[in-house]
């Protein structure tokens, strides 16, 4: 996956087949007929989402659910953000969405600020047994969650942090710092070690030379860690269920309640409306952060 | 001297020891301890909490006469195959295409990864509602006239692994599509000129050079995706919930379930030790081939 | 003369890999010493462990008599300049150069004093304001030699500073680092693996192979008199001509196969009857003339010559090997010309074949 990273970042190179010289040969045919087939598999959902979310309920049970909607509705906006129901709690998806809010800021920052010392003391502090604990650290991103789900129950619970909020900002700390170290790591090592040496020199100790010299030459890879977090962090949903109380789920654990719950009338416009208010921070940062996300995913595919 | 000499060998890179007291933490509290202490109760009978009466590999002969368990297994197995097989080829096949100095190259990538950013359990849950019977794909090709059509995955015990795999294909491909097109274009332009100058078929030159170069990017695409499909939870949850019946469990939701809900901790460790032990029969050839051959080569 | 850098039983292992041998080093007072040779010979790492970037594993080290084996760099007295520059490339230049000030709690004023003296020095006052990428090559590592200069040390280190420029470039800065060697009088030890700057730059060498120090001495002590073998190898280009022989004649003579050449002459004095010794022999010290001369000349046959511009390369295959010789541009040789080959026994070298060492 170290290759991976490296490889990605070459995504906007040239490409390298001929150049096509009719617009109508069969060649052409045939490569824009393929990509044009799979566009419409990756769009469908969306476009489904989006035109069931606006519909009313009696206009879902008489038609297809790929037509637009003859009448636009944002009640089922609404209803999802502020009155759908799981269990006994009728206030709406919102109550997620501040939970993930509050989850993913302090995990954010402390899982970037945490690795990003690592990777730099990795990179230029070697200490005996340094290396070690990174092909451990690497290692670990492997290990199925699930191996590690208990022992980090008793953890936090002997911390007095299990259920809480702060227990699952340090669960996206643990999980999301193999990778990122890793992502700092090899961002720092193309940065030349004479730099770190001359730093030495002017007298800037451990703290000085990250937050003076490396932190500042660094901004894109903090961009693109930031990145991976929000994603990796708002879509998460395991942890959510494992670390968290009910009154604490994030958004993903809620939707899923709220459109898996069995009890009621299926409001599959409301589920919709739903579903596409949880995709779209990351949504969101997909669509603003482009070829960053890229590099991001890239460094991100060890978490598999 | 000696002394002085001591006193300053500590002092010197404290900072940077401070440091990393998280990542040793980490590792050897939680990576390295967690692992251990999981695989060690495994062999107790543990019910609602942890204890350390040992019963040897009874926990695993359980586990593996359990029907759910098997299924499981199974489960994975077939969707890991047919997953592997479909992200790959498609990824590779939309990589190619998408290297022919076509137009749009930008828009269709976006389109092609956007999937990739949304959770698991959105993805799960737009799909359940695409292949709902009553509204969905299903009603619509009726509707059409042909009544008798019947493509009803999520709710028929031998096709449910199918209508994860279209989900599950359609998040993870566009991301698949990347990382081949990336080892594309990672490869010396010079190939393709002494390909050209050989009077080699553009199609040939895919087939007989560029593939064969590409071997480390297929390895590494087939680590990340096998590594991903082990842990395959969220989709399963969001989709199917495991059913119809137990036709689309997962190891992962067998643990979850053991664990947190049966109050079976004993099995849940088995089974996740079992899981540990199916990452390392993919990972160590890897490793072996990736990090040793380069020791020895 | 006081000694601004004692370097004392200098030992440095990397595991069980011995980089530096007990190395001793004195380098006086507004002495400019060269460290050259192959890489991998340790002079960076000689270097480095001068700065304090590298911890030793044995040995001392006392810089202006005071002993900073263990000190931090900052604390040692010493300025750097690296081969890459290592500006910080979100600083200007002021702030580059103010950097190391402002981590040692220097007043503001006397900072500015600072920054502007060094940029009159070195002429890069309109740069003040611009960050490394909009500066050139030249430009970047007037500023890197400026970080060095405000610190207001006595000891400059340089780790191959020129390496990264292109010859033009690398001239004109060679000339500019004299002037400032001769301009502030510091002690500057200057680490490279090109001659031409070891020899034009250096009061003292100090030719390095496999972590020790085989011959500092003067550039011409080097150049004239090499102390073995590898130095005689190393330094001049094209390399120095070895003949292997033997001495004859109670060391009045040396033989190789049919030919004689008399010793008298040699520099070494008597060296007496050896079996196995190395006739070293610079190319440009050789006379090419149409007669033999017996006992002074080698019987010699052109393979090819190569001018130079200035002067015309000539290799030859002489005494059963291959040998060059400087020759006037103007006296172009064809291929199998037959000529001699004078030797000047003055300016030879004799090496024992066994220890290497210079007779």
């Amino acid at each position: 996956m170290v290759d991976a990273t490296a490889v990605l970042t070459r995504t906007d190179a040239e490409p390298r087949g001929t150049k096509p010289k009719r617009a109508l040969s069969g060649r052409n045919i045939m490569i824009y007929g393929t990509l044009f087939v799979f566009s419409l598999y990756y769009l469908l959902p969306l476009w489904v989402m989006v035109m069931t979310s606006l519909k009313g309920m009696p206009e879902i049970r008489m038609g297809n659910i790929f037509a637009p909607p003859v009448e636009i509705t944002f009640e089922p906006w609404v209803k999802a953000w502020s009155q759908a129901c799981t269990g006994l709690n009728c206030d709406g998806l919102s109550r997620g969405f501040w939970n993930s809010v509050r989850i993913l800021i302090p995990s954010v920052i402390l899982s970037i600020v945490v690795a990003s010392v690592n990777g730099y003391a990795l990179t230029f502090w070697k200490f005996k047994g340094s290396d070690i604990f990174f092909t451990i650290l690497i290692f670990g991103a492997f290990i199925p969650y699930q191996v590690m789900l208990y022992p980090i129950v008793i953890l936090l619970r002997e911390m007095g942090l299990y259920g809480s909020l702060w227990g699952l900002v340090l669960v996206h700390t643990i999980f999301g710092m193999p990778i990122l170290t890793l992502l700092f790591r090899n961002y720092f090592s193309t940065i030349p070690e004479e730099l770190f040496k001359a730093a030495r020199v002017d007298g800037a100790g451990f703290w000085s030379i990250y937050a003076k010299i490396l932190m500042p030459m660094s901004l894109p890879i903090f961009v693109v860690a930031i990145i991976l977090q929000v994603t990796g962090i708002w879509n998460d949903f395991l942890f959510g269920v494992v670390y968290t109380k009910p009154d604490l789920y994030p958004m993903t654990v809620q939707l899923n309640n709220i459109v898996n719950s069995v009890q009621g009338v299926k409001e599959y416009n409301v589920n919709m409306a739903a579903t596409l208010l949880t995709g779209l921070v990351p949504l969101f940062i997909y669509f603003v952060s482009g070829k960053l996300f890229v590099r991001g995913i890239a460094a991100g595919a060890v978490k598999g | 001297m000696a002394e002085a000499r001591r006193v300053n060998r500590m002092w010197r890179n404290m900072n940077a020891k401070i440091a990393a007291i998280p990542m040793v933490l980490t590792t050897l509290v939680v990576f390295v301890g967690g692992t251990f202490w999981t695989v060690l109760y495994s062999f107790t009978d543990s019910k609602l909490l942890p204890r350390e009466r040992f019963i040897g590999f009874d926990q695993y002969e359980r586990l593996w006469s359990n029907s759910r368990w098997l299924t499981s297994i199974e489960n994975l197995m077939i969707y890991g195959v047919l997953s592997l097989v479909f992200t790959i080829s498609i990824g590779f096949l939309l990589a190619v295409a998408m290297d022919q100095k076509i137009r749009y190259e930008d828009t269709f990538r976006t389109i092609m990864l956007y999937p990739f950013a949304l959770s698991f359990i959105v993805t799960g849950l737009v799909w359940q509602w695409i292949l709902n019977p009553e509204f969905g794909i299903q009603s619509i090709v009726r509707s059409l006239g042909w009544e008798t059509f019947t493509f009803n995955p999520l709710n028929d015990p031998k096709l449910v692994l199918y209508g994860l795999l279209i989900a599950g294909l359609w998040q993870g491909t566009g991301f698949v599509m990347c990382l081949m097109l990336a080892g594309l274009r990672g490869i010396d332009e010079d190939i393709w000129k002494a390909a050209r100058v050989d009077g080699i078929p553009t199609w040939k030159t895919y087939l007989l050079i560029i593939l064969p170069m590409m071997r480390p990017v297929f390895i590494t695409t087939l680590v990340i995706v096998a590594a991903g499909i082990i842990k395959l939870y969220d989709l399963v949850v969001a989709q199917t919930s495991g059913g119809p019946g137990t036709a689309s469990q997962v190891p992962a939701m067998y643990v979850y379930d053991y664990m947190f809900q049966a109050q079976n901790l004993g099995q849940g460790f088995a089974a996740s030790t079992m899981m540990l032990l199916t990452v390392l029969i993919v990972l160590i050839p890897w490793a072996y081939l990736e990090f040793g051959g380069k020791k020895h080569g | 003369m006081t000694n601004s850098i004692e370097v004392k039983d200098l030992t440095l292992n990397f595991g069980s890999v011995s980089v530096l041998k007990n190395m001793n080093l004195n380098v006086a007072e507004g002495e400019f010493v060269v460290l050259l040779g192959p890489s991998g010979c340790g002079k960076s790492t000689l270097l480095n462990c001068l700065a304090g970037l590298l911890e030793i594993t044995d040995g001392q080290i006392f810089i202006k008599g005071k002993n900073v084996t263990w000190a931090e760099p900052n604390e040692r007295g010493i300025g750097m300049v690296f081969q890459s520059y290592a500006l910080y490339p979100q600083m200007t230049v002021r702030g580059n150069l103010s950097f190391g000030l402002k981590n040692a709690k220097v007043p503001r004023d006397e900072i500015e004093k600072k920054v502007a003296r060094a940029a009159e020095i070195l002429q890069i006052g309109p740069l003040l304001d611009r960050k490394p990428a909009a500066l050139s090559g030249g430009q970047r590592q007037r500023v890197a030699i400026g970080r060095a200069l405000v610190r207001d040390v006595d000891v400059f280190l340089f780790d191959e500073p020129l390496s990264n420029l292109d010859a033009k470039l690398r001239s004109e800065l060679r000339v500019e680092i004299k002037r400032l060697h001769a301009q502030l009088k510091n002690t500057m030890v200057y680490v490279t693996h090109d001659q031409i700057e070891a020899l034009t730059l250096a009061d003292r060498i100090a030719v390095m192979r496999g972590g020790i120090i085989q011959q500092l001495a003067a550039p011409q002590e080097i150049y004239n008199r090499p102390a073995n073998l590898f130095v005689a190898g190393f330094i001049g280009s094209p390399s120095m001509n070895f003949l292997h022989g033997a001495t004859i004649d109670g060391g009045q003579a040396f033989q190789l196969g049919d030919l004689k050449l008399a010793l008298a002459g040699y520099e070494g004095g008597i060296v007496g009857a050896r079996d196995k010794v190395i006739l070293g022999l610079r190319p440009e010290h050789l006379v090419v003339q149409d007669g033999a001369e017996p006992g002074v000349t080698i019987p010699a046959m052109v393979e090819l010559d190569e001018p130079m511009g200035a002067d015309s390369l000539v290799w030859l295959q002489a005494a059963g090997t291959q040998m060059s010789v400087r020759v006037p541009v103007e006296r172009r040789m064809a291929p199998g010309t037959k000529v001699h080959l004078k030797v000047d026994m003055s300016k030879a070298s004799l090496f024992d074949a066994g220890s290497e060492v210079r007779i």
